[in-house]
């Protein structure tokens, strides 16, 4: 079990050593003392390990992740996961903005609060927050879940193509084009299934949450606006 | 891009750290900043004393001005730091004694003026400007300070921050302001002058205005939201503390950790991992278009 101190090992060495692993790679379980709120730890990781980061990341952690495990044992800076393609990352403490940015698959846990712009833009990654998100979460978002525990700030989901969103606590307002779903059956049903990938087996029940997503009059052309252009 | 820092003591044990953690901070935040960095240090204060904080394009040219100082001035305590010096002198004083550096020195700029707060910025690395100036062996109770990547004017020493707002008061900013130009015409017909043509230093004339007006620190950043265009985060220290705004879309990195013995405030993270007790510190974000202010 390889075990690198940032403290005295460059960043550039670990995620190097980091991109040389084989999919069949022995060497599954890293872990990381001392980031100290670097950036880029762990950053394009495209083998099915576990990573453990004990402390606080900077920014763009665990980015671009295929197939690894990271699990960040602190706060992570902006853009945690950003891009991710598969895999599993879980931030213990608190995430800054654009948590999850573009993600395309795989799944984000986030055990504190995420800050502003979380899931901007997600094109079917899976965010789920136990805390609360900031203003403009899930901004143009794509496909994909973001489930929150606690509150949205303003403008959740402004712009959204056809993301799923679940806040089990109060929204502050809704975007352009995002408006409140009825929650039924198939969703409840889909959203048990994002809570158990997240972890929680039946320790939530999906039917406290409210389901917003888009009302689809922003992003298809309409033959009325013809005249406008 | 840009980066600030800012620290303010609880604990009055931590009061000798002030420079060395505060240089420690700005040191980190290099990257973000390399073009210039500043800092403002509230230390030591008398009452009826006021310090004014001198900037000559030189050492030379400031060892040369000091001495002139130490002439015409017998009871002044000059205290030169390279391309500064800190003159303190009886409140009394000052008023003769800004004529005579108009008259005698013009080209010497005051960067800073209040009981306590000294400034300092100059051009260059933050972790260099830092060590000039010898920022680490410097008392006090708050510091804040700011590494520029500059965007909307010159690489020079004026358009490095903190800029002075009063007289202990000044501003750090993070961002860049779209209205600044207007605002700068605004400002002028109230009979505020400028150095520069950079935005930070309209957004400190803004504050001065608004508090010459009658308004606190917090009610006037509260109207700044309404005025300032653009996007930032400002630090802003006065003589008994620092306070924080971020605009109301937050773009610009902003955290914050608060322990018993300090509040801390970092564009990033890693500015604040040096500082002692931060494992267990409580950390988070400042909420956009919201005032902190701590003090004591």
């Amino acid at each position: 079990m390889p075990d690198v101190d940032l403290g005295s090992t460059p960043l550039r060495e670990l995620n190097a050593a980091l991109h040389r692993l084989h999919p069949d790679t022995n060497e599954r379980h890293w872990v990381i003392d001392h980031p100290a709120g670097r950036h880029a730890i762990a950053a394009g990781l495209n083998a099915p390990i576990t990573v453990e980061i004990n402390g606080p990341v900077g920014y763009y952690c665990a980015g671009m992740n295929q197939l690894a495990t990271v699990l960040i044992h602190g706060s992570a800076g902006v853009g945690v996961a950003e891009n991710m393609m598969s895999g599993f990352v879980q931030v213990a403490g608190d995430a800054s903005q654009s948590a999850g940015a573009t993600g395309r698959g795989g799944l984000l846990r986030i055990d504190g609060n995420a800050s502003s712009r979380c899931g901007i833009s997600m094109k079917g990654i899976d965010i789920v927050v136990q805390g609360s998100v900031g203003h403009m979460s899930a901004f143009m978002a794509q496909a994909g879940n973001l489930v929150v525990f606690g509150d949205a700030g303003d403008s959740l989901g402004d712009s959204i193509y056809e993301a799923r969103l679940f806040v089990r606590g109060s929204v502050k307002s809704l975007g352009a084009d995002c408006i409140e779903k009825q929650m039924r059956d198939e969703h409840k049903k889909a959203l048990h299934a994002v809570l158990n990938r997240a972890g929680f087996n039946g320790a939530v029940d999906p039917s406290e949450f409210r389901r917003y997503g888009s009302a689809r009059k922003l992003y298809n052309f309409h033959v009325d606006n013809a005249g406008a252009y | 891009m840009c980066g600030i820092v800012g620290l303010f003591i609880k604990d009055p044990s931590l009061e000798p750290e002030l420079g060395r953690l505060t240089a420690g901070m700005l040191a980190t935040l290099s990257d973000r900043g390399p073009d210039s960095a500043g800092f403002a240090v509230y230390g030591a204060g008398k009452k009826g004393e006021t310090k004014l904080t001198l900037r000559a394009p030189s050492a030379a040219a400031m060892k040369e001005t000091a001495d002139r100082i130490g002439r015409a001035f017998s009871d002044a305590n000059i205290m030169p730091h390279d391309s500064h010096a800190v003159v303190a002198l009886d409140d009394r004083s000052v008023g003769r004694f800004m004529e005579w550096l108009a008259r005698e020195a013009p080209d010497i700029e005051i960067v800073g003026r209040g009981r306590r707060m000294e400034v300092y910025k100059e051009v260059g690395r933050p972790e260099n400007v830092a060590e000039r100036f010898d920022l680490a062996a410097m008392t006090g109770t708050h510091a804040i300070g700011h590494t520029r990547m500059a965007t909307e004017s010159a690489v020079t020493t004026d358009g490095a921050h903190p800029y002075s707002t009063g007289e202990d008061q000044c501003l750090v900013h993070n961002g860049s302001l779209s209205n600044h130009n207007n605002l700068r015409r605004v400002l002028a017909r109230e009979g505020f002058r400028f150095e520069t043509e950079n935005d930070t230093e309209v957004a400190a004339g803004y504050l001065s205005w608004k508090m010459r007006e009658g308004l606190s620190l917090g009610d006037a950043l509260k109207v700044s939201l309404d005025d300032l265009d653009g996007f930032y985060t400002f630090v802003v220290g006065t003589e008994n503390g620092f306070g924080v705004l971020r605009d109301g879309i937050a773009c610009k990195p902003a955290i914050m950790a608060e322990t018993d013995r300090y509040v801390a405030f970092g564009s990033e993270y890693r500015a604040l991992a040096g500082l002692p007790g931060i494992e267990t510190a409580r950390i988070w974000e400042p909420e956009p278009a919201t005032v902190y202010f701590w003090e004591r």
